[in-house]
């Protein structure tokens, strides 16, 4: 029977309509995927039932009861628990302590049961197949033990109905394995999950049913049978005729390696540990190396040495040739190092207009002493139409624009005085297919000016879509280098 | 969300209550002026007239030049709480460098008024020096490292003056100080020029930009290449440098130069900045915020003494103001972040 039921449910925010009449059932013992490109609504349905916003109109039973959530403590008292994409634990309390956060079990007199505390806590997570120590501090664990502790913190409140944001985003594969054992585990236990999720992968892999967003609107629920594959569901994300960029992901991609070209950043030797030890490497002109790993191999710390923020311990850089010892970002940038870090809140300026976001990068170029505003918004106008930003309107708050724009303007600030090297860390994370396409098509552009560009992602599909070469990276050392041959998805996770 | 949907709407969509949310760190203290003046008018015939406001000018024209420096820091998201000491110790160490008066039992080494006047500014640019190098090179917390200062600069007045009062500044000091031209304090011509000037750098330069960027966001000022570090730490000496000229036009003012003379300017000063509306958070607000929250201020203190209200009940009522500045000051950057995260997810 329905144990959660959705019908009818609008919401709009401020004229911008997020969802529109959407039916959803949610039925026991069920994990039923949610995909969608960005925006398309599921983000904003998952809050409704959450008791994080309230709906517009349309009603929500559980249990066949109607109910009105407002907040998430409402919803969590009706047995609605969510994760978060972004943890909400407590890394500096113990792992038993955020089992037990906001609910620790107490003796008579009103002190904390510790022992008990832990017993039970080491017990439940067990059942999770992680024997660890109850005591010990949580943020000495990885990210994937992270989640299931605060996953048993949701069950622990009593949630029947689980949500889950991109849980497997930040997960290796092994981390995967575990966590779908573990939800498996809960729907055998008569729990429902929804699991919201841009690796449709991931989705067909657990899922007992998936409903598919667009643009507002539910556009398709069903069960997961073999019949339903990957391009069934992008269909259906999408529309129609642009599932070409996505198929080619499945296929072999013949690597184009350039190894006459000259040189432009050479690493050697570069030690930073714990991060990375020992990464030597180099990055050709007019070539796009490709540095994939899974999260935590030390790919991102190797970015932000390569832009100056970092200094590693050992080892040298050299640009064009020439040792560099970048001391700051500043330095960086001056050496014609550009950097578009994985997060747009760490690169953007989101009560600024865009373009002031756009000119931040050449404002020195600009004028010594004076800002030119008219100078920037032209240089910002050319950009926006370049890289087709949505809407094309300079005074736009930055903050206003959908996370795939707001991502554009981040690679926009560096293209007006294209550098010797550009950095992308992530750079189509959280995007639609659409967007990731006009990177794609944006990063060859500037490959074919002759920028040395690196890309580094912990998402397969990024490299395999924009690298001409690609280093795998494992616990911060290369592990394996793809050149000049054709790759798949498979054989570069078993790489990593 | 899905940008086509809200080009539904209209490409620029004014909404009055954003419009409110986004601008009531500009209108709450202004709207709190327009109600405190309107009522000290009706409370006293004698307030609202000229030769009041400019004794109000006067009053607050040595916190404004305090204030101007603070609204860098604050604007930068640091915080300068040295701000008072700075100034004691920059107008000592200009008497110090003046002849004082024989009853004046100070061991003090007269020089010509121009060198004092130089060697004091160095002075106070020496002390922002070490503040920019403690929060921008070792890496100390703004907020504990200008405690430091404050002590710092309070220990450099005791030093030289050693419980004794000078009295005597160069001439030029005194002019810009006591003075006045056509008519005008020199005083209230001197804050201005500092306002002014301090808008035109926020306003126009690269460097006001930065300031308000790395307000703003600070990492993403640093992965755009800014240097963050020296932009902190001109702040933080721009801001000693307004200090000791307030404090040495403030000592001409006063007509005299003691130790914790300046005490109370720092909550003065740090007042004005976040009464007029500049973001605790930094990145936004500016020197027309401030110089509302000065006039806020000026109003309030000269109006109290036109009512009939006792005089310890001032330093409540002035610290309930400050108190829902400070609310407000929060709650408007609540607001605007909630309309941020709208689009987060």
């Amino acid at each position: 029977m329905a144990l959660l039921e959705l019908t009818d449910i609008s919401k709009s925010f401020g004229g911008v309509q997020a969802l529109r009449d959407v039916d959803f059932t949610l039925n026991a013992g069920e994990i039923h995927g949610l995909a969608g490109e960005n925006g398309a609504g599921k983000s904003t349905m998952m809050k409704i039932i959450a008791g994080v916003h309230g709906a517009d109109s349309g009603a929500m039973r559980v249990d066949g009861k109607e109910v009105h959530f407002r907040s998430s403590r409402d919803a969590l008292s009706a047995g609605i628990g969510m994760v978060h994409q972004e943890l909400s634990v407590a890394p500096e309390l113990t792992v038993a302590e955020n089992v037990f956060l906001g609910s620790q079990p107490v003796n008579r007199m009103g002190i904390v049961a510790w022992r008990r505390m832990a017993e039970r806590a080491a017990e439940e997570l067990k059942n999770f197949g992680l024997d660890i120590n109850p005591r010990a501090r949580l943020g000495d664990f990885p990210i994937g033990v992270q989640q299931l502790v605060e996953l048993s913190r949701v069950l622990f409140s009593g949630a029947r109905i689980i949500i889950l944001d991109e849980p497997t985003s930040a997960l290796s594969p092994p981390e995967i394995e575990r966590l779908f054992g573990v939800l498996a585990k809960l729907r055998e236990g008569g729990r429902s999950i929804i699991f919201i999720s841009h690796f449709l992968d991931d989705i067909l892999k657990i899922s007992n049913a998936i409903t598919i967003f667009r643009n507002g609107r539910k556009v398709a629920t069903a069960e997961v049978t073999p019949e339903i594959d990957k391009g069934w569901i992008i269909e259906r994300m999408i529309g129609t005729g642009r599932e070409e960029l996505e198929e080619s992901y499945l296929n072999e991609i013949k690597l184009d390696s350039r190894p006459d070209a000259a040189v432009v950043l050479r690493a050697k030797d570069l030690t930073l540990a714990p991060s990375y030890r020992n990464l030597s490497f180099e990055a050709r002109a007019g070539e796009v190396l490709g540095i994939y790993g899974f999260m935590g191999c030390g790919q991102l710390e190797l970015a932000r040495t390569l832009f100056g923020k970092y200094r590693p311990a050992s080892g040298a850089l050299e640009i064009d040739g020439k040792v560099r010892a970048l001391k700051s970002t500043t330095a960086a940038k001056k050496a014609g190092v550009a950097y578009v870090a994985e997060s747009r809140r760490t690169m953007l300026f989101g009560d600024e207009p865009v373009y002031k976001n756009v000119s931040i990068a050449v404002l020195e170029r600009l004028s010594k002493w004076l800002v030119k505003p008219d100078r920037e918004r032209e240089i910002a106008e050319v950009q926006v139409k370049n890289l087709d930003v949505r809407p094309p309107d300079v005074e736009w708050r930055l903050g206003g624009l959908s996370g795939g724009n707001q991502q554009k303007v981040a690679l926009a600030k560096w293209l007006t005085h294209p550098p010797r090297i550009l950095l992308l860390a992530e750079p189509t994370r959280g995007m639609d297919v659409g967007a990731k396409e006009d990177v794609v098509r944006i990063v060859r552009h500037l490959r074919d000016q002759g920028i040395a560009i690196v890309v580094f992602s912990t998402e397969p599909e990024t490299v395999l879509s924009l690298a001409d070469r690609v280093l795998v990276m494992r616990k911060g050392e290369i592990a394996h280098e793809f050149a000049g041959e054709a790759i798949s998805k498979d054989q570069l996770l078993a790489a990593a | 969300m899905d940008m086509q949907s809200a080009e539904v709407g209209s490409t620029r969509a004014f909404r009055l209550g954003d419009f409110l949310r986004d601008q009531l760190r500009n209108i709450a203290p202004f709207i709190t002026l327009i109600v405190l003046v309107a009522f000290f008018s009706i409370a006293s015939p004698s307030f609202a007239t000229l030769s009041n406001l400019e004794n109000i000018l006067q009053q607050v024209s040595i916190t404004a030049i305090m204030a101007v420096g603070l609204t860098f820091v604050i604007l930068t998201a640091e915080i300068d709480l040295s701000v008072g000491a700075i100034a004691n110790a920059t107008a000592i160490v200009l008497t110090f460098f003046t002849l004082q008066p024989d009853y004046v039992n100070i061991a003090n080494l007269p020089m010509p008024g121009g060198i004092a006047v130089i060697l004091a500014l160095a002075a106070c640019g020496a002390l922002g020096l070490l503040t920019a190098f403690g929060v921008t090179r070792i890496g100390i917390p703004s907020f504990i490292m200008t405690l430091a200062m404050m002590q710092i600069g309070a220990g450099v007045s005791a030093v030289l003056v050693r419980g004794q009062i000078a009295y005597t500044v160069p001439p030029l000091i005194l002019t810009l100080g006591s003075k006045a031209i056509f008519g005008l304090p020199w005083i209230i011509v001197v804050a201005a020029v500092f306002l002014l000037v301090a808008h035109l750098v926020l306003t126009y330069t690269r460097f006001g930009r930065y300031v308000y960027m790395v307000g703003g966001n600070r990492e993403a000022a640093e992965y755009s290449g800014v240097n963050v570090r020296f932009i902190v730490g001109a702040v933080m000496v721009i801001s000693a440098m307004c200090s000791g000229f307030a404090g040495m036009v403030g000592v001409a003012y006063f007509g005299s130069a003691q130790q914790n003379e300046f005490d109370t300017f720092l909550l003065d000063a740090i007042a004005a900045v976040v009464v007029g509306g500049t973001s605790l958070f930094g990145g936004r607000g500016g020197i027309g915020n401030t110089i509302v929250g000065l006039f806020v201020l000026g109003v309030l203190n000269n109006g109290l003494d036109y009512v009939k209200i006792d005089s310890f009940l001032k330093i409540l009522i002035r610290g309930i103001i400050l108190l829902v500045a400070l609310i407000i000051n929060v709650y408007a950057e609540r607001l605007r972040t909630a309309r941020s995260g709208e689009r987060a997810g």
